[in-house]
């Protein structure tokens, strides 16, 4: 099995204003998304040879790439891509294969999602797994069937398991304060994440992540002709997914704290990035904090903290700007929202333009990143992706 | 010859007090409380609960017949009994009836159960009876009703708990009590004319046709179970056949129950059996259209059942108070609050019957080559991926203790809008089984707190019923 490592660059991203887009159709936020990514590459609508378009929750039969072919008016090789919350990286995994199998010299990965169309306020339930299984399973109820568990595991009482958890949503909301395409930009105390509303028990308002609409865009080359389009390319250096079968709430003797597809996606993409200690080598990471729970159980499953000591590295600050490893830089999927397919793309726009030294806020920009990791995680949940970005080749 | 030999019951948890029906209105109150279905229940749903109590020690393929009674059935086309023997988890080759229409159709189809087996047609049949009947808001009847199910299993060769001596029944034709096929509230005429005329004049003409038929004086019954539409006219009834109130007369359960349709009748039996002692000679009779009157002889000490069934008397003893009568007129779809369950699944009649063995059974799957058990049924084992090589076991008798959960607020109705969201180690094997939690304070709901399993109706979609199974504390 051979690696992706330095076989493909980005030249090019780009990335909506997230947020409740009324004005703005699945196809606007497309158009929006890439032509800023052609700006950026340098390049135009008719270099494109190939494209991987994502969406999730839109029309429910038959769907294709139409809503990417009809705006963009492309008439190349498109590809229509669908993995739960993983969406936005399963569209740039699979448009890096196409350049790195020499089948083409510059495609676009394109993740979209409307989410404010449907006249309510959350991502529904069940989807589609039986009339009655799954009746009234929603996302914040299964990921607080998490925190339920590793507050029991780890005997936090629910008050300081909420205090824990609640500090991702601070050290996040900080972050989007200073992010001007995020949908919430406002800073937060922790009282405030313990005063509010429960949306699932344990899981308060400000432990979840909003409902936005949003895009994002990659224009992928082979890495050996990156720097003829520009100075900075940014490299792939590590791809990882992996699923994990039946739903977490029947999965036998599962003890909702070793989730086999976030370890199996990280792992695959460290041995090919060649990371031994991500703790250390990584410099920026942009995870799925789709609810604060699910960024603590990734700190875990990830090595970015040892298992049960997340609190540990939460109370000292590790994860915030200027810490050990700063983690969501731009204010996450809690302060961006989650348009599904959009989220993968969103974070790496942020690891490359972080790499790149050109974070949208100069306050945000951290010193010096030369190796960064973006992620999301899915489905029931089931599904984890994985990339990491190079600044340079080798 | 047929006997009785194991009896079960079931009285939802809610009840709901007479003092607020009428504080509602502001009326007075018939005092009390009555029994209040869950919204997530129904006859059917209150059926099975009454069954299994009934099939607790019982091996569940010995049974060969269901026959289900009720006025107030959730389908007007479609069978009840061939689901609850479904959900039951009983075999296909079964007898299955539904009776209907008459509040007299639960010891119709008693009568029915024993006729058959008698005749050596079928040699194990659970009659069970459940009503839900609506009356109109403000309405005595409104207060006075209840819900509630009951069975009981009528054998050829098991252990009688009670011999079913002698039976007698009389028709009887006239408007007192009844709905057309358009009505929601049971209509009535004036009460004076319906008691003397209806209740009391037909229930003492099968009383007596009975009793004169046996030979027998009111002095050689132990316990004379009547069903009556009202304290007062049950009382009326018991003086004019010569039976003590005090001392021969069961207990009608209007007070902390409520009047149960076509179940109450037996509920009463059930109720009666509990106390019993060997020896013990019971008159039954029920009122709806006519009147079906039984001699029973009480063949063993059925008290022996009680430590391991919850009867009538189990049940009544569980409960909690429902907040207010106004979640009472939602839950039943009188009064429509704001829209919730913004989340709609719409399911399909092939998936269901393609899952049914998981779903209505709630069967999961033991791999032979690992034993590994899994829920739902499973082709390719989860541990081994050996291919359809499996047993399917039972969960649904099972107790299990809750592993994790949460108390989701957002997929809720608007009149109860928090969802526990369970997930359950099973005691057979630490199976998980994924479920909503019901009849509990969602507050209370703790890692390791034991649940057992109950059938539940979990939604309206596509013009459907979805039956499902849930958790509740252990009652």
């Amino acid at each position: 099995m051979e690696s992706i490592r330095d076989k493909v660059a980005i030249i090019g991203m780009g990335c909506t204003k997230f947020g409740e887009r009324w004005d703005s159709g699945l196809e606007d936020l497309a158009i929006e998304a890439a032509y800023e990514a052609y700006e950026d590459a340098g390049i135009t609508p008719k270099d494109i040879q190939a494209c991987w378009f994502g969406t999730v929750t839109a029309p429910m039969i038959g769907i294709g790439a139409t809503h990417a072919a009809n705006p963009l008016k492309l008439r190349i090789p498109m590809t229509r891509v669908e993995n739960w919350c993983a969406t936005g990286h399963e569209t740039l995994r699979n448009a890096c294969f196409g350049i790195a199998s020499g089948m083409y010299d510059i495609v676009l990965a394109l993740g979209v999602e409307k989410l404010k169309d449907t006249g309510f306020p959350g991502l529904g339930t069940g989807r589609g797994m039986g009339p009655v299984l799954e009746a009234r399973r929603t996302s914040p109820g299964t990921f607080s069937l998490i925190a339920t568990r590793y507050f029991y595991t780890y005997g936090l009482s629910p008050e300081e398991g909420k205090a824990a958890i609640g500090k991702i949503a601070v050290k996040n909301h900080y972050n989007g304060s200073m992010s001007p395409k995020a949908h919430f930009r406002n800073k937060i105390t922790l009282e405030q994440v313990l005063n509010a509303p429960i949306i699932a028990w344990p899981l308060g308002l400000f432990d979840c992540c909003g409902n936005s609409d949003g895009a994002a865009a990659a224009i992928l080359v082979p890495a050996k002709q990156a720097k003829k389009f520009r100075a900075d390319p940014v490299y792939i250096k590590g791809l990882g997914q992996s699923f994990d079968p039946l739903l977490p709430h029947t999965r036998p003797q599962f003890d909702w704290l070793t989730w086999d597809s976030l370890r199996n996606s990280s792992r695959q993409a460290y041995e090919q990035a060649g990371i031994k200690n991500p703790r250390d080598e990584l410099d920026i990471a942009e995870v799925h904090d789709c609810f604060t729970i699910t960024e603590l159980i990734i700190y875990e499953n990830f090595g970015f903290s040892a298992q049960g000591k997340a609190k540990e590295d939460i109370d000292a600050g590790f994860f915030e700007l200027s810490g050990g490893l700063p983690v969501n830089t731009d204010g996450g999927l809690k302060c961006f929202g989650h348009p599904v397919a959009a989220s993968g793309l969103r974070m790496t726009y942020e690891v490359y333009k972080q790499i790149q030294g050109k974070a949208q806020t100069p306050e945000r920009q951290l010193k010096d990143v030369k190796l960064g990791l973006s992620h999301t995680f899915g489905g029931p949940p089931q599904v984890s992706a994985v990339a990491i970005l190079g600044k340079d080749l080798g | 010859m047929s006997v009785i030999i194991s009896y079960g019951a079931y009285v939802p948890l809610w009840r709901l007090s007479r003092d607020a029906m009428a504080a509602a209105w502001g009326r007075s109150s018939l005092g009390g409380e009555r029994s209040i279905a869950n919204n997530d229940e129904d006859t059917v749903t209150m059926a099975v609960e009454a069954v299994l109590d009934c099939l607790t020690g019982i091996n569940r393929d010995s049974i060969d017949g269901v026959y289900f009674a009720s006025t107030t059935s959730p389908f007007r086309e479609k069978q009840c009994a061939t689901l609850i023997a479904a959900a039951a988890d009983l075999k296909s080759d079964i007898l299955t009836a539904d009776f209907s229409n008459s509040l007299r159709a639960g010891t119709t189809a008693l009568r029915a159960a024993l006729d058959a087996v008698s005749s050596g047609s079928a040699q194990n049949i659970i009659v069970t009876a459940s009503d839900c009947r609506l009356a109109y808001p403000r309405s005595d009847y409104e207060q006075n009703f209840g819900d509630a199910a009951v069975a009981l299993l009528i054998s050829k060769n098991g252990k009688a708990i009670a011999d079913v001596k002698a039976s007698y029944s009389i028709a009887n034709e006239m408007y007192d009590v009844w709905r057309l096929d358009k009505d929601i509230y049971v209509q009535s005429w004036e009460d004076r004319f319906i008691i003397e005329h209806g209740y009391l004049e037909n229930t003492t003409k099968a009383i007596t046709g009975l009793m004169k038929k046996q030979s027998l004086s009111t002095e050689a019954i132990t316990k004379a179970v009547l069903y009556g539409p009202s304290l007062r006219a049950h009382q009326q009834l018991a003086r004019q056949l010569g039976f003590d109130p005090k001392t021969q007369l069961q207990d009608l359960m209007a007070g902390n129950l409520g009047i149960c349709g076509c179940a109450h009748a037996l509920l009463m039996l059930v109720a009666a059996l509990e106390e019993a002692k060997k020896g013990d000679r019971f008159i039954l009779a029920s009122y709806g259209d006519g009147s079906d009157a039984f001699l029973l002889d009480v063949a063993d000490e059925p008290g022996k059942m009680k430590s391991v069934k919850r009867g009538v008397k189990g049940h009544l003893a569980s409960k909690k108070l429902l907040p207010s009568y106004e979640r009472y007129l939602s839950y039943r779809g009188i009064l429509e609050p704001q829209p919730g369950e913004p989340y709609r699944l719409f399911p399909s009649a092939s998936v269901s019957w393609r899952e049914r063995n998981s779903s209505t059974r709630l069967h999961g799957s033991k791999c032979k080559n690992c034993g590994l058990v899994t829920y739902p049924i499973q082709r390719v084992c989860y541990q081994c991926q050996a291919k359809d090589n499996y047993d399917e076991v039972r969960l649904s008798d099972k107790k299990g203790k809750v592993y994790t959960f949460s108390l989701d607020n957002l997929a809720g109705r608007s009149d109860d809008p928090v969802i526990p969201q369970i997930v359950i180690e099973s005691e057979l094997e630490k199976t998980r089984i994924y479920c909503m939690m019901t009849d509990c304070e969602p507050r209370e709901i703790k890692i390791g707190m034991p649940v057992e399993m109950t059938f539940r109706r979990i939604y309206e979609g596509v013009g459907m019923y979805n039956y499902f199974w849930k958790c509740r504390p252990v009652r």
